[in-house]
C-alpha cells in the first residue's frame, strides 16, 4: 500500500514539475536539476523513433537483398533505444529514495492463543470424530482422482485398440511408395527400401517398414522366427520405438572385418537397432526392440506379410507390453 | 626467473614440435622410380603394388582375415576384394583422398590426394581391369530437378547428411558434408556407398533422379539464408545454444546493469 502511493506521489511529482502545478508542500526531496541527462533522454527518443520510422520504410519499400536483416535491426534498435531512455529515466531523472521496514512484533500474544482456545472449543458438538474425518477423506480423495484422472489421456491404459491395431496381417502384399508391388529379386544387399501394405492407408503409424537383405547366415533371429526372413530379407517397422521418428540411416559395412556391424539408426536421438538380431536396440534411448514383420515370398516373387509385427509399433505407451498388435478390425 | 624462462621456452617448442609432427601426413605414398619411362599400364600396376596390395591382396582378390604379414607403410593388411569394383568405386575412392588408408581400421575420410593426375588414371584404369565393373559416371546436374531433388534428398540422404548437406554422425561413425564433393564423386558415392553408406542402385534412383539430387547438393553449397544467421546450418542445438549461451547472459547482464540492490543493513 506504502509502495503504491509513494509511486504514485512520485508520478504526480514528475507530471507536477513538467506541468508546473505543484504548488502544495513537498513530499519527496527536490533533486537538482539535470539537462545532460534530459538532453540525452530526447536524443535516445529521437533515435528510437527513427529507427522504428525506419522499419516502416524498409518494409514498405524494400525489395533488396537481407531486408529481414535490416526491419530486425531496425525494430530491435527502435525498441532497445526505447529501453535504454526508459532505464535512463530511471536512474538519472526521477528523485528516489530507500525505505527499510522490519517485520512488526506479534502484537498481543494471549489474545492468539484465546482464539486457538475457542476454535478447538467449538468442536465440541462432533461425537463421532472419526466418522467424519473418514468422511471427509473419503470425498477429499475422491476429489484428488477426480482432479488426476484427465491423466489418462497421456495414453489409452484401458483401451489401446487404436495404438495397437495395423494394417498388417498374413497375405498382405508389400508396395513401394508408387503402389507397386515389392519383388523379393529386386531387394539388393547393403542398402534399404520403404514399403506400405497394399490398399491400406499409410497414415497409419505401424505402415510403414523399411527392408533389407542380409546374408541368411548372418542372421541370429530370436526363436520361433526361424520363417520370418526367407532369402535373408527382413522387414522391420520403420518407426523408432523411442519418440516415433523415422528409421532414415542404414548403416552398412562395405568390409565388415574391420567395420561396425549393420544397424538400423533413428537420426533424432540415434537409437540403434541390430536388424541381424530381430531389431534387437545396441545403442540409445528406445526401451523396445524394432518391431520385425514375418515375411513370405508368394509363388510371382512377390513380398507378402506372414503375420503381424513382433510387438506394438512405435513409441510407447501405458500398458505397452500387455497386448501385442491387433490385426481384426473392431 | 631465467629457469623458468628456460622451462616455458622448452616446452614450447617441444609443442610446436609435436604439433608439426602431429601434422605432418603418413609418409605418403611409395611411386616407382622410373614413373617417365613408364606406360599407363604398368604405372598402375606398380602402383598398386607399392599402395594397395598390402590390404587389397595380389591383384585385388582382398585380404579378408586379419594376416601376420605387414605391408608397406608397416601396415597390417586386412581389406575387401577389388576385383568387379570398377573404375567408379576407384575413381571415387582415390579422388575424395579416401585411399590410401593408414590404418585399416580407420574410417576412410577426405583427404589431400597424394597422387597425381597421371598416376590416378593409371591406378584407376588397373583396379577397372582386375575384373568387369561400372564405369566412372557423368551426372549432368543441369538437367536435374531442383524440387525433385530436394524430396529426394531429404527422403534417402538427409537422414546422415542433414538436409543442407552439412554431415554429421551415426552410431559408430561420421557422416561427411557433401558440400566438397563434385557432381562426378557424389554420383559415384550413389552408386558405391563407401564405408557404412547404403548403395543405391540404377533400379532404386535412376540416373534422371540422380541428376535432381546432385542439382539440390550444389544449390544448397550457398543457401539462402533468408532468416538470417545459418549458424553451420545443422539444426536448431546450435540455435538454441546462441539463445542459451549468449542472448541469456546478455540479457541477465543487462538486468544486473539497470538493477540497483537495497544498500540496506539488513
Amino acid at each position: 500500500m506504502r509502495r503504491l502511493r509513494i509511486f504514485s506521489f512520485m508520478f504526480g511529482a514528475v507530471i507536477g514539475a513538467l506541468t508546473g502545478k505543484g504548488r502544495r508542500k513537498r513530499i519527496v526531496e527536490e533533486g537538482s536539476e539535470s539537462p545532460g541527462a534530459e538532453l540525452a533522454l530526447v536524443g535516445l527518443l529521437l533515435l528510437s523513433a527513427i529507427f522504428a520510422i525506419g522499419f516502416v520504410v524498409v518494409l514498405a519499400t524494400g525489395s533488396w537483398p537481407n531486408r529481414t536483416q535490416y526491419e530486425g535491426i531496425a525494430l530491435g534498435g527502435s525498441l532497445l533505444l526505447m529501453g535504454f531512455a526508459l532505464v535512463l529515466v530511471s536512474k538519472r531523472l526521477i528523485v528516489t529514495e530507500e525505505l527499510e521496514e522490519d517485520y512488526p512484533e506479534p502484537e498481543h500474544p494471549e489474545e492468539q492463543n484465546e482464539v486457538t482456545q475457542i476454535v478447538r472449543e467449538s468442536g465440541s458438538r462432533f461425537t463421532r470424530k472419526r466418522l467424519v474425518q473418514g468422511a471427509f477423506g473419503a470425498a477429499a480423495g475422491a476429489l484428488g482422482v477426480a482432479a488426476i484422472a484427465p491423466a489418462i489421456s497421456f495414453g489409452p491404459a484401458l483401451d489401446p485398440f487404436e495404438l495397437n491395431w495395423t494394417p498388417w496381417r498374413r497375405g498382405k502384399r508389400l508396395v513401394t511408395e508408387d503402389g507397386a508391388p515389392v519383388k523379393a529379386s529386386d531387394i539388393e544387399m547393403e542398402t534399404f527400401y520403404t514399403a506400405y501394405p497394399e490398399h491400406s492407408a499409410r497414415d497409419n503409424i505401424a505402415a510403414p517398414v523399411v527392408i533389407v537383405r542380409l546374408r541368411p547366415s548372418d542372421l541370429r533371429l530370436p526363436r520361433g522366427r526361424r520363417n520370418w526372413a526367407p532369402q535373408g530379407i527382413l522387414a522391420y517397422s520403420k518407426i523408432c520405438t523411442h519418440a516415433g521418428c523415422a528409421i532414415a540411416l542404414y548403416r552398412k559395412p562395405t568390409f565388415p572385418p574391420v567395420q561396425p556391424d549393420p544397424a538400423l539408426v533413428c537420426p533424432c536421438h540415434y537409437s540403434t537397432f541390430d536388424p541381424a538380431a530381430g531389431g534387437k536396440v545396441l545403442f540409445g534411448p528406445a526401451g523396445r526392440n524394432l518391431p520385425q514383420l514375418p515375411l513370405l515370398i508368394d509363388s510371382a516373387g512377390h513380398l507378402r506379410a506372414a503375420g503381424n509385427f513382433s510387438g506394438p509399433v512405435g513409441p510407447s505407451w501405458w500398458g505397452v507390453r500387455m497386448k501385442g498388435p491387433i490385426t481384426q478390425d473392431r | 626467473m631465467r629457469r623458468a624462462r628456460i622451462a616455458i621456452a622448452a616446452t614450447l617448442l617441444a609443442l610446436a614440435l609435436a604439433a608439426v609432427a602431429y601434422g605432418q601426413l603418413p609418409s605418403g605414398i611409395s611411386r616407382p622410380d622410373n614413373e617417365q619411362n613408364l606406360t599407363q599400364q604398368d604405372l598402375g600396376a606398380q602402383l598398386y603394388a607399392g599402395n594397395c596390395a598390402s590390404c587389397h591382396g595380389i591383384a585385388g582378390r582382398g585380404i579378408p582375415t586379419a594376416g601376420g604379414t605387414r605391408g608397406a607403410g608397416n601396415i597390417k593388411g586386412q581389406g575387401p576384394s577389388l576385383v568387379g569394383v570398377g573404375a567408379q568405386a576407384a575413381d571415387l575412392y582415390l579422388t575424395t583422398g579416401f585411399m590410401p588408408l593408414s590404418n585399416p581400421h580407420e574410417q576412410p575420410w577426405r583427404s589431400r590426394v597424394l597422387f597425381n593426375r597421371r598416376e590416378l588414371s593409371a591406378l584407376t584404369q588397373y583396379v577397372a581391369s582386375l575384373g568387369k565393373g561400372p564405369p566412372i559416371p557423368h551426372p549432368r546436374p543441369e538437367k536435374g530437378n531442383l524440387s525433385e531433388g530436394l524430396h529426394l534428398f531429404t527422403s534417402h540422404c538427409a537422414g546422415c547428411h542433414q538436409v543442407v548437406a552439412e554431415g554429421g554422425y551415426v552410431t559408430d561413425a561420421r557422416v561427411p558434408l557433401i558440400k566438397e564433393d563434385t557432381a562426378r564423386q557424389i554420383a559415384e558415392a550413389v552408386r558405391v556407398g563407401p564405408y557404412l553408406m547404403p548403395k543405391f542402385s540404377k533400379k532404386y534412383i535412376s540416373d534422371r533422379q540422380l541428376n535432381s539430387i546432385i542439382a539440390y547438393i550444389e544449390a544448397s553449397k550457398q543457401p539462402r539464408d533468408i532468416g538470417g544467421w545459418g549458424i553451420g546450418h545443422i539444426g536448431p542445438v546450435p540455435e538454441g545454444m546462441i539463445t542459451w549461451f549468449i542472448a541469456a547472459v546478455a540479457l541477465i547482464a543487462l538486468c544486473v546493469l539497470i538493477g540497483e540492490r537495497l544498500r540496506g543493513t539488513a
